[in-house]
């Protein structure tokens, strides 16, 4: 795949005080696939996503996409959904079109209302976050991180405190709709292996470097030695 | 021991300048905001409207009290006759604006600085950040303008409510003359004392919103635990600085009123 199809971050570094998180990291992601960056917890993933989405600045590095300087328009899903809780799912929905968007109130019910429809989320359009259901708010959180049509969508640990079958029914909402939506993902986690089934590359990051990268089949069959107690915590434990 | 001032005096000079940063920052981002007049309403409704019980409340017993404590001191230098002048010139130059900007820093700030510091625990700043939506303009900017609109407002009422609480007591109670009570108002009043008393109110609005939206909007820097303790910590200082603050500009704008 050419440079052009690329978010590209080159010598990438973020260090707070004296503690380096991010290290000259270099990584290439394919636009319009899905990677995972996964490693063990207080590794930097967060940061790393913070820093590509503009949240956090990075100390040094660049980050490019299909050539150009900067990332393409991009949406942020957190841990924790960050929905508006005296909004509505629809006012939460239609927020970022409202303050930024040239578009007419017209215009936005209808956008928001298909996003809506699309997503399943149509009876609860008028109900606050706190009275729907955990998946609910997921799919709130991405109908709002949709709704701008953005060409990355970067998911922050999207299924942490989820039950196992919640967890799938996150995972496979994000495949279904990026293969409907044809958004790039990039998405932390440490739900491993349950991750690979979804990614079509994995990128390790371990004390602030990259340590892998490939495809989830390349992952298996290449396996780092380093990377398999996290893996397979029963090796760390034996 | 001069270390620690030291530091203490670098972290004040710093929180100062960073604070003002954050002033200018909130003061011209309301222009670049969409929606501006609802989001206007919706700030004056929750800082304004939302304080007018507690005002005319806190302001009719605050005028029944000086109308009492006043009668007795005037009485023992036979000028109850001044009863009005002393209430109304006392409410409209101090105790009207301080007590008003007290009430609703405790009932309007303390929310505004709680609604903030929890939204920033909730990563809901930083989603606005992602959205490209400016969380200063967003969150802030509608507030203080509010803020700017209503503290004013709310002042002229305390004063009129303990004008009329003075009135009760005087009056009503200890018999002191109404024609008087009113007639020394009007006599020694003038509008410069009302200006006088109102751009203390107008100072103290711009600072104490700040003040509140500032200790919110870094509750993850500011407060040394994180989580709702952090905010509750965020909070209780936001009260309390601002109050300070009242006191401190109150000195400073009458030392100012005085001279002039």
């Amino acid at each position: 795949m050419s440079n052009d199809s690329h978010l590209q971050l080159k010598g990438l570094s973020k260090a707070f005080g004296s503690q380096t998180v991010l290290d000259r990291i270099d990584l290439d992601i394919p636009l319009g696939e899905h990677t995972t960056v996964i490693g063990k917890s207080g590794t930097g993933k967060s940061v790393l996503l913070k820093c590509i989405s503009g949240l956090l600045a990075s100390d040094s590095g660049t980050i490019s996409a299909s050539g150009k300087q900067g990332i393409p328009s991009c949406s942020y899903m957190f841990q924790q959904n960050a929905l508006f809780d005296s909004m509505t799912v629809e006012e939460n929905v239609a927020l970022p079109l409202r303050e930024t968007g040239k578009a007419g109130k017209e215009e936005i019910e209808q956008r928001v209302g298909d996003m809506l429809a699309q997503l399943e989320l149509s009876p609860a359009s008028k109900k606050y976050p706190a009275e729907i259901s955990g998946g609910m708010k997921k799919r709130a959180a991405l109908a709002r991180a949709l709704i701008t049509s953005p060409e990355i969508i970067l998911f922050d640990e999207p299924t942490t405190g989820l039950d196992p079958q919640r967890k799938y029914a996150v995972f496979d909402m994000i495949r279904d709709y990026r293969k409907r939506f044809g958004f790039t993902v990039v998405m932390v986690s440490h739900d491993v292996p349950e991750v690979f089934e979804i990614s079509d590359h994995i990128a390790w990051l371990d004390e602030g470097k990259i340590k892998f990268w490939g495809t989830p089949k390349q992952l298996a069959e290449n396996t780092p030695d380093a990377l398999k107690p996290f893996l397979n915590p029963k090796l760390a434990s034996a | 021991m001069i270390s620690k001032l030291g530091r203490y005096s670098i972290r004040f000079v710093s929180e100062f300048g960073e604070l003002a940063g954050f002033s200018g920052r909130a003061a011209v981002s309301l222009p670049g905001q969409r929606h501006v007049f609802e989001k206007l309403t919706r700030a004056l409704f929750e800082i304004g409207v939302r304080c007018v019980p507690i005002t005319l409340i806190v302001g009719l017993f605050t005028g029944l009290v000086l109308g009492l404590q006043l009668y007795y001191v005037l009485t023992k230098f036979s000028s109850e006759s001044l009863l009005g002048q002393a209430v109304a010139l006392s409410i409209i130059l101090e105790i009207g604006p301080v007590f008003t900007a007290i009430m609703i820093v405790g009932q309007a700030g303390s929310a505004l600085s709680a609604e903030i510091g929890i939204q920033r625990n909730a990563e809901q700043i930083d989603a606005l950040h992602t959205m490209q939506i400016n969380p200063i303009g967003f969150l802030v900017s509608p507030r203080l303008w509010a803020a700017v609109i209503a503290f004013p407002i709310l002042t002229t009422f305390f004063d009129l409510i303990g004008i009329y609480g003075g009135y009760l007591t005087g009056v009503q109670l200890l018999g002191v003359d109404p024609g008087a009570y009113w007639n020394r108002i009007y006599d020694a009043v003038s509008l410069q004392n009302i200006f006088n008393g109102l751009v203390k109110a107008f100072v103290f609005g711009i600072v104490t919103t700040l003040i509140c939206s500032f200790q919110g909007y870094y509750t993850h820097i500011k407060a040394d635990i994180p989580g709702a303790r952090g905010v509750s910590q965020t909070t209780t200082r936001a009260v309390v600085y601002s109050s300070i603050a009242i006191l401190v500009f109150d000195y400073l704008i009458t030392s100012f009123q005085m001279g002039q």
